[in-house]
Protein backbone atom coordinates (compact mmCIF):
# COMPACT_ATOMS: atom_id res chain seq x y z
CA UNK A 1 0.00 0.00 0.00
CA UNK A 2 1.20 3.95 -0.22
CA UNK A 3 1.48 5.03 2.73
CA UNK A 4 -1.04 7.81 3.78
CA UNK A 5 0.49 11.24 3.89
CA UNK A 6 1.61 11.90 7.55
CA UNK A 7 -0.06 13.22 10.34
CA UNK A 8 2.72 16.58 10.08
CA UNK A 9 1.84 16.94 6.00
CA UNK A 10 -1.93 16.43 6.82
CA UNK A 11 -1.65 19.50 9.25
CA UNK A 12 0.81 21.37 7.26
CA UNK A 13 -1.90 21.15 4.18
CA UNK A 14 -4.26 22.88 6.52
CA UNK A 15 -2.46 26.50 6.13
CA UNK A 16 -3.64 29.29 8.02
CA UNK A 17 -4.95 30.88 4.88
CA UNK A 18 -6.75 28.21 3.74
CA UNK A 19 -8.92 28.03 6.69
CA UNK A 20 -8.87 31.94 6.63
CA UNK A 21 -10.66 31.86 3.18
CA UNK A 22 -12.72 28.63 4.31
CA UNK A 23 -13.87 29.93 7.18
CA UNK A 24 -14.26 34.00 5.97
CA UNK A 25 -14.86 33.12 2.19
CA UNK A 26 -13.94 36.49 -0.46
CA UNK A 27 -16.39 37.34 -3.19
CA UNK A 28 -19.03 35.00 -1.64
CA UNK A 29 -22.85 35.66 -3.24
CA UNK A 30 -24.05 36.53 -6.13
CA UNK A 31 -23.87 39.18 -8.65
CA UNK A 32 -26.84 42.01 -9.56
CA UNK A 33 -26.66 41.33 -13.33
CA UNK A 34 -24.05 38.51 -14.29
CA UNK A 35 -23.28 37.85 -17.85
CA UNK A 36 -22.21 34.22 -17.72
CA UNK A 37 -23.14 31.77 -14.96
CA UNK A 38 -21.55 28.19 -14.37
CA UNK A 39 -22.62 25.13 -12.10
CA UNK A 40 -19.66 22.70 -11.32
CA UNK A 41 -20.11 19.37 -9.16
CA UNK A 42 -17.83 16.93 -7.81
CA UNK A 43 -20.54 14.26 -8.31
CA UNK A 44 -17.55 12.28 -6.26
CA UNK A 45 -18.64 14.28 -2.87
CA UNK A 46 -21.83 15.84 -3.79
CA UNK A 47 -19.65 19.18 -3.60
CA UNK A 48 -21.54 22.25 -5.82
CA UNK A 49 -20.07 25.56 -6.96
CA UNK A 50 -21.74 28.53 -8.93
CA UNK A 51 -19.61 30.73 -10.74
CA UNK A 52 -21.05 33.95 -11.76
CA UNK A 53 -18.94 36.14 -13.85
CA UNK A 54 -19.58 39.85 -15.02
CA UNK A 55 -17.33 40.43 -18.24
CA UNK A 56 -15.52 43.65 -19.39
CA UNK A 57 -14.93 43.21 -23.30
CA UNK A 58 -12.40 40.62 -22.98
CA UNK A 59 -11.88 40.15 -19.27
CA UNK A 60 -13.57 39.50 -15.83
CA UNK A 61 -14.78 42.99 -14.22
CA UNK A 62 -16.86 41.04 -11.34
CA UNK A 63 -17.57 37.58 -10.20
CA UNK A 64 -19.15 36.12 -7.59
CA UNK A 65 -19.31 32.15 -6.27
CA UNK A 66 -21.41 30.04 -3.86
CA UNK A 67 -21.91 26.52 -3.26
CA UNK A 68 -21.20 24.11 -0.77
CA UNK A 69 -17.67 22.50 -0.28
CA UNK A 70 -14.76 21.44 1.68
CA UNK A 71 -11.87 23.73 2.87
CA UNK A 72 -10.11 23.34 -0.16
CA UNK A 73 -12.92 24.00 -2.54
CA UNK A 74 -14.27 26.97 -0.92
CA UNK A 75 -10.80 28.35 -0.06
CA UNK A 76 -9.20 27.69 -4.02
CA UNK A 77 -12.40 29.87 -5.02
CA UNK A 78 -12.47 32.46 -3.03
CA UNK A 79 -8.52 33.37 -3.32
CA UNK A 80 -9.89 32.82 -7.32
CA UNK A 81 -12.39 35.07 -7.30
CA UNK A 82 -9.43 37.99 -5.63
CA UNK A 83 -7.25 36.98 -8.22
CA UNK A 84 -8.81 37.01 -11.57
CA UNK A 85 -11.18 39.83 -10.81
CA UNK A 86 -9.80 42.82 -13.63
CA UNK A 87 -7.28 40.16 -15.22
CA UNK A 88 -8.12 39.25 -19.51
CA UNK A 89 -9.27 36.39 -20.88
CA UNK A 90 -5.93 35.53 -21.50
CA UNK A 91 -4.00 36.00 -18.18
CA UNK A 92 -6.92 34.46 -16.46
CA UNK A 93 -5.93 31.43 -19.01
CA UNK A 94 -2.64 31.75 -18.10
CA UNK A 95 -3.07 31.45 -14.53
CA UNK A 96 -5.47 28.67 -14.79
CA UNK A 97 -2.60 26.62 -16.81
CA UNK A 98 -0.41 27.34 -13.50
CA UNK A 99 -2.63 26.69 -11.15
CA UNK A 100 -3.24 23.68 -12.16
CA UNK A 101 0.90 22.45 -12.48
CA UNK A 102 0.97 23.71 -9.15
CA UNK A 103 -1.78 21.11 -8.27
CA UNK A 104 0.81 18.29 -10.27
CA UNK A 105 3.44 19.18 -7.88
CA UNK A 106 5.31 21.14 -10.16
CA UNK A 107 8.09 22.97 -8.14
CA UNK A 108 8.21 25.82 -9.80
CA UNK A 109 4.39 27.08 -9.74
CA UNK A 110 5.14 27.20 -5.99
CA UNK A 111 7.50 29.82 -6.49
CA UNK A 112 5.06 31.79 -9.01
CA UNK A 113 4.14 35.07 -7.46
CA UNK A 114 1.68 35.32 -10.26
CA UNK A 115 -0.42 32.59 -7.98
CA UNK A 116 -0.70 34.81 -5.17
CA UNK A 117 -2.25 33.28 -1.86
CA UNK A 118 -3.33 30.42 -3.92
CA UNK A 119 -0.05 29.22 -3.80
CA UNK A 120 -1.28 28.35 0.03
CA UNK A 121 -2.73 25.30 -1.51
CA UNK A 122 0.70 23.78 -2.73
CA UNK A 123 0.03 20.98 -0.18
CA UNK A 124 -3.02 19.46 -2.04
CA UNK A 125 -0.45 18.18 -4.54
CA UNK A 126 0.18 15.74 -1.95
CA UNK A 127 -3.33 14.41 -2.37
CA UNK A 128 -4.55 13.06 -5.56
CA UNK A 129 -8.14 12.93 -4.05
CA UNK A 130 -8.47 16.85 -3.25
CA UNK A 131 -7.20 17.69 -5.96
CA UNK A 132 -10.40 17.83 -7.81
CA UNK A 133 -11.86 19.78 -4.51
CA UNK A 134 -8.80 22.54 -5.56
CA UNK A 135 -9.82 22.84 -9.26
CA UNK A 136 -13.51 22.56 -8.95
CA UNK A 137 -13.97 26.46 -8.91
CA UNK A 138 -11.21 26.59 -11.67
CA UNK A 139 -13.50 24.55 -13.88
CA UNK A 140 -16.74 26.64 -13.24
CA UNK A 141 -15.13 29.48 -13.87
CA UNK A 142 -13.55 28.21 -17.15
CA UNK A 143 -16.94 26.73 -18.42
CA UNK A 144 -18.31 30.24 -17.54
CA UNK A 145 -15.55 32.40 -19.74
CA UNK A 146 -16.70 29.80 -22.61
CA UNK A 147 -19.84 31.35 -22.51
CA UNK A 148 -18.57 34.85 -23.04
CA UNK A 149 -20.77 36.19 -25.91
CA UNK B 1 -12.81 -11.39 19.15
CA UNK B 2 -9.37 -10.33 17.95
CA UNK B 3 -9.81 -11.40 14.30
CA UNK B 4 -7.11 -9.14 13.02
CA UNK B 5 -4.61 -11.27 12.37
CA UNK B 6 -6.41 -14.17 9.62
CA UNK B 7 -7.02 -10.82 7.39
CA UNK B 8 -3.34 -10.46 5.82
CA UNK B 9 -4.00 -6.41 4.51
CA UNK B 10 -4.12 -5.85 8.26
CA UNK B 11 -1.17 -7.77 9.07
CA UNK B 12 0.86 -5.90 6.37
CA UNK B 13 -0.22 -2.93 8.08
CA UNK B 14 -0.21 -2.87 11.39
CA UNK B 15 -0.92 1.06 12.02
CA UNK B 16 -3.77 0.82 9.68
CA UNK B 17 -7.49 1.42 11.07
CA UNK B 18 -10.12 0.44 8.66
CA UNK B 19 -13.01 1.71 9.15
CA UNK B 20 -15.06 1.87 5.76
CA UNK B 21 -16.37 -1.88 5.77
CA UNK B 22 -19.94 0.03 4.35
CA UNK B 23 -18.20 0.01 1.27
CA UNK B 24 -16.23 -2.59 1.66
CA UNK B 25 -14.86 -5.37 3.45
CA UNK B 26 -10.99 -7.01 3.88
CA UNK B 27 -10.44 -10.35 3.18
CA UNK B 28 -9.79 -12.92 5.15
CA UNK B 29 -6.59 -15.78 4.55
CA UNK B 30 -9.08 -18.56 4.51
CA UNK B 31 -10.30 -16.25 1.30
CA UNK B 32 -7.43 -16.05 -0.31
CA UNK B 33 -6.18 -19.48 0.17
CA UNK B 34 -9.93 -21.03 -1.44
CA UNK B 35 -9.20 -18.75 -4.64
CA UNK B 36 -5.52 -19.98 -5.10
CA UNK B 37 -6.33 -23.26 -4.48
CA UNK B 38 -9.48 -23.34 -6.53
CA UNK B 39 -7.19 -21.59 -9.92
CA UNK B 40 -4.19 -24.49 -9.36
CA UNK B 41 -6.28 -27.31 -8.51
CA UNK B 42 -9.68 -27.42 -9.77
CA UNK B 43 -9.77 -24.66 -12.35
CA UNK B 44 -11.34 -25.36 -15.69
CA UNK B 45 -14.90 -23.90 -17.49
CA UNK B 46 -17.70 -25.45 -15.29
CA UNK B 47 -20.62 -27.00 -17.26
CA UNK B 48 -18.72 -27.52 -20.24
CA UNK B 49 -15.97 -30.42 -20.71
CA UNK B 50 -16.34 -34.00 -20.00
CA UNK B 51 -13.09 -34.25 -19.15
CA UNK B 52 -12.89 -34.82 -15.36
CA UNK B 53 -11.18 -30.68 -14.45
CA UNK B 54 -14.50 -29.46 -15.60
CA UNK B 55 -16.50 -31.34 -13.59
CA UNK B 56 -14.28 -30.68 -11.02
CA UNK B 57 -14.86 -26.96 -11.24
CA UNK B 58 -18.35 -27.25 -11.81
CA UNK B 59 -18.41 -29.23 -8.65
CA UNK B 60 -16.58 -26.67 -6.57
CA UNK B 61 -19.46 -23.67 -7.91
CA UNK B 62 -22.18 -25.86 -7.15
CA UNK B 63 -20.99 -26.37 -3.55
CA UNK B 64 -20.15 -22.97 -3.48
CA UNK B 65 -23.83 -22.55 -4.07
CA UNK B 66 -25.37 -24.96 -1.79
CA UNK B 67 -22.87 -23.21 0.90
CA UNK B 68 -24.00 -19.80 0.31
CA UNK B 69 -27.19 -20.69 -0.10
CA UNK B 70 -27.23 -22.31 3.64
CA UNK B 71 -26.24 -19.73 5.12
CA UNK B 72 -28.65 -17.25 3.78
CA UNK B 73 -31.57 -19.48 4.65
CA UNK B 74 -32.99 -20.52 1.59
CA UNK B 75 -33.73 -23.91 1.59
CA UNK B 76 -33.88 -24.25 -2.23
CA UNK B 77 -30.42 -23.39 -3.92
CA UNK B 78 -31.44 -23.47 -6.98
CA UNK B 79 -33.40 -19.86 -6.25
CA UNK B 80 -29.51 -18.35 -5.65
CA UNK B 81 -28.75 -16.65 -9.00
CA UNK B 82 -24.43 -15.45 -8.74
CA UNK B 83 -24.17 -12.38 -10.11
CA UNK B 84 -21.53 -9.63 -9.95
CA UNK B 85 -23.06 -8.26 -6.22
CA UNK B 86 -26.04 -6.25 -5.16
CA UNK B 87 -26.45 -3.60 -7.96
CA UNK B 88 -26.26 -6.11 -11.31
CA UNK B 89 -29.04 -8.32 -8.52
CA UNK B 90 -31.30 -5.21 -8.43
CA UNK B 91 -30.86 -4.41 -12.00
CA UNK B 92 -31.73 -8.35 -13.10
CA UNK B 93 -34.84 -7.61 -10.80
CA UNK B 94 -35.81 -4.27 -12.72
CA UNK B 95 -34.85 -5.72 -16.31
CA UNK B 96 -36.44 -8.51 -15.72
CA UNK B 97 -39.06 -8.86 -13.87
CA UNK B 98 -39.79 -5.13 -13.51
CA UNK B 99 -39.73 -4.77 -17.72
CA UNK B 100 -42.16 -7.27 -17.40
CA UNK B 101 -44.81 -6.86 -14.69
CA UNK B 102 -44.70 -3.28 -14.70
CA UNK B 103 -46.86 -0.93 -17.04
CA UNK B 104 -47.99 1.94 -17.84
CA UNK B 105 -50.29 4.09 -14.63
CA UNK B 106 -48.50 1.06 -12.46
CA UNK B 107 -46.87 2.25 -9.73
CA UNK B 108 -43.22 1.82 -7.78
CA UNK B 109 -42.24 2.54 -4.16
CA UNK B 110 -38.79 3.60 -3.14
CA UNK B 111 -37.50 4.72 -0.11
CA UNK B 112 -35.48 8.31 0.95
CA UNK B 113 -33.21 5.61 2.54
CA UNK B 114 -32.23 3.85 -0.68
CA UNK B 115 -28.32 3.97 -1.94
CA UNK B 116 -28.57 4.73 -5.42
CA UNK B 117 -28.17 0.73 -6.69
CA UNK B 118 -31.86 0.33 -5.16
CA UNK B 119 -33.24 4.01 -6.42
CA UNK B 120 -32.16 4.40 -9.75
CA UNK B 121 -32.94 1.17 -11.31
CA UNK B 122 -36.72 2.02 -10.29
CA UNK B 123 -36.77 5.25 -11.47
CA UNK B 124 -35.82 4.24 -14.92
CA UNK B 125 -38.10 1.90 -15.07
CA UNK B 126 -40.72 3.89 -14.29
CA UNK B 127 -39.78 6.16 -16.61
CA UNK B 128 -39.59 3.64 -19.49
CA UNK B 129 -42.90 2.51 -18.52
CA UNK B 130 -44.77 5.61 -17.98
CA UNK B 131 -45.41 4.21 -14.30
CA UNK B 132 -44.76 6.22 -11.10
CA UNK B 133 -41.94 6.26 -8.61
CA UNK B 134 -43.15 7.17 -4.93
CA UNK B 135 -40.47 7.62 -2.75
CA UNK B 136 -41.38 6.52 0.94
CA UNK B 137 -39.99 9.51 3.31
CA UNK B 138 -38.17 9.12 6.99
CA UNK B 139 -39.21 9.97 10.26
CA UNK B 140 -37.03 13.25 12.20
CA UNK B 141 -34.90 10.22 13.41
CA UNK B 142 -33.74 8.36 10.19
CA UNK B 143 -36.34 5.66 10.11
CA UNK B 144 -38.60 4.90 7.62
CA UNK B 145 -41.95 6.56 8.24
CA UNK B 146 -44.60 3.48 8.10
CA UNK B 147 -47.69 5.86 8.19
CA UNK B 148 -46.25 7.05 4.77
CA UNK B 149 -45.35 3.67 3.28
CA UNK B 150 -49.10 2.89 4.50
CA UNK B 151 -50.60 5.52 2.21
CA UNK B 152 -48.28 5.36 -1.03
CA UNK B 153 -49.36 1.50 -1.37
CA UNK B 154 -52.74 0.12 -2.92
CA UNK B 155 -53.81 -1.82 -5.56
CA UNK B 156 -50.95 -0.15 -8.06
CA UNK B 157 -48.27 -0.99 -6.09
CA UNK B 158 -46.03 -3.56 -8.57
CA UNK B 159 -42.87 -3.11 -6.53
CA UNK B 160 -41.79 -2.03 -3.16
CA UNK B 161 -38.08 -1.42 -2.77
CA UNK B 162 -36.21 -0.96 0.09
CA UNK B 163 -33.02 -1.67 2.26
CA UNK B 164 -32.41 -4.21 5.05
CA UNK B 165 -30.06 -1.63 6.58
CA UNK B 166 -29.19 2.13 5.24
CA UNK B 167 -25.75 2.28 3.91
CA UNK B 168 -25.63 5.58 4.56
CA UNK B 169 -27.37 6.07 8.52
CA UNK B 170 -26.88 2.13 9.56
CA UNK B 171 -30.76 2.18 10.13
CA UNK B 172 -32.00 -1.41 10.35
CA UNK B 173 -35.46 -1.71 8.56
CA UNK B 174 -38.54 -3.27 10.23
CA UNK B 175 -38.51 -6.02 7.17
CA UNK B 176 -41.84 -7.93 9.13
CA UNK B 177 -43.89 -5.27 9.44
CA UNK B 178 -43.10 -3.45 5.95
CA UNK B 179 -44.06 -6.68 4.78
CA UNK B 180 -46.96 -7.50 6.21
CA UNK B 181 -48.26 -3.64 5.45
CA UNK B 182 -47.36 -4.49 2.02
CA UNK B 183 -49.20 -7.77 1.63
CA UNK B 184 -51.98 -5.84 3.46
CA UNK B 185 -52.48 -3.44 0.94
CA UNK B 186 -51.15 -4.56 -2.22
CA UNK B 187 -50.08 -7.52 -4.68
CA UNK B 188 -46.86 -5.49 -5.45
CA UNK B 189 -43.22 -7.97 -5.18
CA UNK B 190 -41.07 -7.23 -2.61
CA UNK B 191 -37.53 -6.13 -3.63
CA UNK B 192 -35.08 -6.41 -0.71
CA UNK B 193 -31.24 -4.50 -0.30
CA UNK B 194 -29.27 -6.97 1.80
CA UNK B 195 -25.83 -5.61 0.86
CA UNK B 196 -25.50 -4.10 4.65
CA UNK B 197 -27.69 -6.81 6.24
CA UNK B 198 -25.57 -10.32 5.03
CA UNK B 199 -22.39 -9.20 6.44
CA UNK B 200 -23.79 -8.41 9.86
CA UNK B 201 -26.29 -10.73 11.37
CA UNK B 202 -27.99 -13.88 10.77
CA UNK B 203 -30.34 -13.52 7.41
CA UNK B 204 -32.91 -16.27 6.89
CA UNK B 205 -34.09 -15.55 3.54
CA UNK B 206 -37.49 -18.35 3.89
CA UNK B 207 -38.53 -16.31 6.65
CA UNK B 208 -38.53 -12.68 5.55
CA UNK B 209 -41.23 -12.91 3.75
CA UNK B 210 -39.81 -10.88 0.74
CA UNK B 211 -40.07 -12.12 -3.10
CA UNK B 212 -36.67 -10.77 -3.82
CA UNK B 213 -33.21 -10.34 -1.54
CA UNK B 214 -29.91 -8.84 -3.54
CA UNK B 215 -26.26 -9.14 -1.49
CA UNK B 216 -22.73 -8.44 -2.40
CA UNK B 217 -20.08 -10.80 -1.75
CA UNK B 218 -17.39 -8.16 -1.15
CA UNK B 219 -19.10 -6.26 1.97
CA UNK B 220 -19.29 -10.16 3.36
CA UNK B 221 -15.40 -10.87 2.94
CA UNK B 222 -15.57 -11.93 -0.22
CA UNK B 223 -13.74 -11.45 -3.20
CA UNK B 224 -15.10 -8.74 -5.46
CA UNK B 225 -17.35 -9.21 -8.30
CA UNK B 226 -19.59 -11.92 -6.13
CA UNK B 227 -22.66 -11.62 -4.68
CA UNK B 228 -26.27 -13.03 -5.70
CA UNK B 229 -29.92 -12.41 -5.68
CA UNK B 230 -32.39 -14.53 -4.11
CA UNK B 231 -35.55 -15.08 -4.89
CA UNK B 232 -38.45 -17.65 -5.16
CA UNK B 233 -38.67 -20.34 -7.59
CA UNK B 234 -42.22 -19.77 -9.22
CA UNK B 235 -41.30 -16.13 -9.22
CA UNK B 236 -38.00 -16.93 -11.02
CA UNK B 237 -39.19 -19.36 -13.19
CA UNK B 238 -41.98 -17.05 -14.46
CA UNK B 239 -39.53 -14.45 -15.27
CA UNK B 240 -38.16 -13.24 -18.83
CA UNK B 241 -34.18 -14.44 -19.09
CA UNK B 242 -31.88 -11.08 -18.32
CA UNK B 243 -28.80 -11.69 -20.42
CA UNK B 244 -28.74 -13.92 -22.99
CA UNK B 245 -25.62 -15.88 -24.02
CA UNK B 246 -24.10 -19.27 -23.23
CA UNK B 247 -24.83 -21.52 -20.13
CA UNK B 248 -28.43 -20.05 -20.25
CA UNK B 249 -29.83 -21.50 -23.28
CA UNK B 250 -31.53 -25.15 -23.39
CA UNK B 251 -31.97 -25.64 -27.18
CA UNK B 252 -31.05 -23.08 -29.71
CA UNK B 253 -32.99 -22.88 -32.89
CA UNK B 254 -33.03 -19.88 -35.66
CA UNK B 255 -35.81 -18.31 -34.87
CA UNK B 256 -36.38 -19.25 -31.01
CA UNK B 257 -34.36 -20.57 -27.78
CA UNK B 258 -35.73 -22.36 -24.99
CA UNK B 259 -33.86 -21.48 -21.71
CA UNK B 260 -32.21 -23.55 -19.41
CA UNK B 261 -33.52 -24.32 -15.95
CA UNK B 262 -32.91 -22.36 -12.30
CA UNK B 263 -30.59 -21.04 -11.81
CA UNK B 264 -28.53 -20.76 -15.15
CA UNK B 265 -31.38 -19.35 -16.66
CA UNK B 266 -30.08 -16.53 -14.91
CA UNK B 267 -26.60 -17.00 -15.44
CA UNK B 268 -25.72 -16.03 -18.69
CA UNK B 269 -21.69 -17.18 -19.89
CA UNK B 270 -18.97 -18.26 -17.81
CA UNK B 271 -19.85 -18.06 -14.29
CA UNK B 272 -17.81 -16.02 -12.11
CA UNK B 273 -17.13 -19.80 -10.42
CA UNK B 274 -13.76 -18.62 -8.81
CA UNK B 275 -15.03 -15.47 -6.66
CA UNK B 276 -18.35 -17.90 -6.09
CA UNK B 277 -15.66 -20.10 -4.37
CA UNK B 278 -14.03 -17.44 -2.33
CA UNK B 279 -17.38 -16.40 -1.42
CA UNK B 280 -18.28 -19.69 0.33
CA UNK B 281 -14.68 -19.75 1.83
CA UNK B 282 -15.90 -16.36 3.53
CA UNK B 283 -19.39 -17.56 4.45
CA UNK B 284 -17.25 -20.93 5.71
CA UNK B 285 -15.35 -18.18 8.08
CA UNK B 286 -18.09 -16.10 9.58
CA UNK B 287 -20.09 -19.71 10.21
CA UNK B 288 -17.20 -21.16 11.98
CA UNK B 289 -17.09 -17.73 13.93
CA UNK B 290 -21.08 -17.67 14.46
CA UNK B 291 -23.03 -15.02 12.91
CA UNK B 292 -24.31 -14.04 16.54
CA UNK B 293 -20.50 -13.65 17.69
CA UNK B 294 -20.10 -11.04 14.92
CA UNK B 295 -23.32 -9.26 15.85
CA UNK B 296 -22.67 -9.28 19.73
CA UNK B 297 -19.03 -7.20 18.75
CA UNK B 298 -20.04 -4.94 16.61
CA UNK B 299 -22.58 -3.81 18.70
CA UNK B 300 -20.38 -3.67 22.00
CA UNK B 301 -17.86 -2.06 19.12
CA UNK B 302 -20.47 0.34 17.85
CA UNK B 303 -21.64 1.49 21.84
CA UNK B 304 -18.64 2.30 22.51
CA UNK B 305 -17.54 4.61 19.61
CA UNK B 306 -20.94 6.16 19.78
CA UNK B 307 -20.54 7.37 23.17
CA UNK B 308 -16.93 8.40 22.77
CA UNK B 309 -17.69 10.48 19.64
CA UNK B 310 -21.07 11.84 21.55
CA UNK B 311 -18.83 13.53 24.42
CA UNK B 312 -16.87 15.07 21.52
CA UNK B 313 -18.37 19.07 21.33
CA UNK B 314 -19.81 19.71 17.76
CA UNK B 315 -20.18 16.28 17.06
CA UNK B 316 -23.71 15.21 15.41
CA UNK B 317 -24.34 11.65 14.81
CA UNK B 318 -27.00 10.91 12.36
CA UNK B 319 -29.90 8.33 12.53
CA UNK B 320 -31.58 6.38 14.95
CA UNK B 321 -30.30 5.28 18.03
CA UNK B 322 -27.16 3.46 18.41
CA UNK B 323 -28.75 -0.07 19.22
CA UNK B 324 -31.66 0.62 15.89
CA UNK B 325 -28.34 1.01 13.57
CA UNK B 326 -26.12 -1.62 12.36
CA UNK B 327 -22.57 -1.15 11.14
CA UNK B 328 -22.43 2.57 10.75
CA UNK B 329 -21.88 5.52 12.44
CA UNK B 330 -22.56 8.74 10.14
CA UNK B 331 -21.63 12.29 11.65
CA UNK B 332 -20.50 15.88 11.15
CA UNK B 333 -18.19 17.54 13.12
CA UNK B 334 -18.81 21.50 13.98
CA UNK B 335 -18.08 23.45 10.23
CA UNK B 336 -15.02 20.94 9.40
CA UNK B 337 -16.39 19.47 6.18
CA UNK B 338 -16.11 15.68 5.99
CA UNK B 339 -13.66 15.84 3.49
CA UNK B 340 -11.40 17.44 5.10
CA UNK B 341 -11.77 15.32 7.85
CA UNK B 342 -11.40 12.21 6.04
CA UNK B 343 -8.10 13.58 4.88
CA UNK B 344 -6.54 14.25 8.47
CA UNK B 345 -7.94 10.67 9.66
CA UNK B 346 -5.67 9.44 6.54
CA UNK B 347 -2.94 11.23 8.18
CA UNK B 348 -3.66 9.34 11.36
CA UNK B 349 -3.89 5.77 9.64
CA UNK B 350 -7.84 5.84 10.03
CA UNK B 351 -9.84 5.03 6.69
CA UNK B 352 -13.46 6.64 7.03
CA UNK B 353 -15.98 7.38 4.09
CA UNK B 354 -16.71 10.74 3.44
CA UNK B 355 -19.58 11.84 0.73
CA UNK B 356 -22.57 11.64 -0.07
CA UNK B 357 -22.56 7.38 0.23
CA UNK B 358 -24.53 7.27 -2.99
CA UNK B 359 -27.74 7.81 -1.29
CA UNK B 360 -28.01 11.98 -2.74
CA UNK B 361 -31.89 11.57 -2.17
CA UNK B 362 -31.03 10.98 1.51
CA UNK B 363 -28.70 13.26 1.52
CA UNK B 364 -30.83 15.89 0.24
CA UNK B 365 -33.60 15.75 3.03
CA UNK B 366 -31.37 15.72 5.75
CA UNK B 367 -30.06 19.23 3.81
CA UNK B 368 -26.56 17.94 4.09
CA UNK B 369 -24.12 17.69 0.58
CA UNK B 370 -21.69 15.12 3.31
CA UNK B 371 -20.79 13.04 6.10
CA UNK B 372 -18.39 10.95 7.77
CA UNK B 373 -18.69 7.76 7.99
CA UNK B 374 -17.13 5.21 10.13
CA UNK B 375 -18.10 1.85 9.95
CA UNK B 376 -17.22 -1.55 11.91
CA UNK B 377 -16.51 -5.06 11.13
CA UNK B 378 -15.70 -8.11 12.68
CA UNK B 379 -11.46 -7.58 12.42
CA UNK B 380 -11.63 -3.80 14.08
CA UNK B 381 -11.55 -3.17 17.62
CA UNK B 382 -10.60 -0.65 20.23
CA UNK B 383 -7.31 0.53 19.07
CA UNK B 384 -9.89 1.59 15.88
CA UNK B 385 -12.08 3.69 18.12
CA UNK B 386 -8.94 5.10 19.95
CA UNK B 387 -7.62 5.68 16.61
CA UNK B 388 -10.80 7.72 15.50
CA UNK B 389 -11.42 9.77 18.19
CA UNK B 390 -7.37 10.84 18.55
CA UNK B 391 -8.00 11.98 14.86
CA UNK B 392 -11.27 13.61 15.25
CA UNK B 393 -9.41 15.45 18.05
CA UNK B 394 -6.34 16.65 15.89
CA UNK B 395 -8.98 17.83 13.17
CA UNK B 396 -11.08 19.89 15.61
CA UNK B 397 -6.81 21.21 16.58
CA UNK B 398 -6.22 22.19 13.28
CA UNK B 399 -9.53 23.35 12.75
CA UNK B 400 -9.35 25.92 15.93
CA UNK B 401 -6.52 27.54 14.49
CA UNK B 402 -8.65 30.19 11.83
Amino acid sequence: MRPPESSAQTAALYQEMILDHYRRPRNKGTLESADAVAEMKNPLCGDEIVIEVAFDGDGVADLRFSGKGCSISQASASMMTQLVKGKSAAEIALLRTRFRDLMLGDLSAVDDATLGSLRSLSGVARFPARVKCALLAWNALENAMSRRG
Amino acid sequence: MNRRADFPLLVNNPGLHYLDSAATSQKPRAVLDALRDFYENSYANPHRGAYALSVEATECYHRARLTVARFLGVADPDCLIFTRGTTESLNLVAGSWGRANVAAGDEIVVTALEHHANFVPWQQLALEKGATLRVCELTADGRLDLDCMSGLLGARTKVVAFNHVSNALGTINPVADIVRLVRGKSDAAIVLDGAQSAPHFRVDFDRLGVDFYAFSGHKMLGPMGSGGLIGRRATLEEMPPWQTGGDMIEFVYDDRTTWNVLPHKFEAGTPNAADAVGLAAAVDYLDAIGMDAVLAHERSLMADAEARLQQVEGMRIYGPPVGERSGVISFTLADVHPHDLATILDGEGVCIRAGHHCAQPLMRRLDLSSTARASFYLYNDQSDIDALVAGIMKAKEIFATA
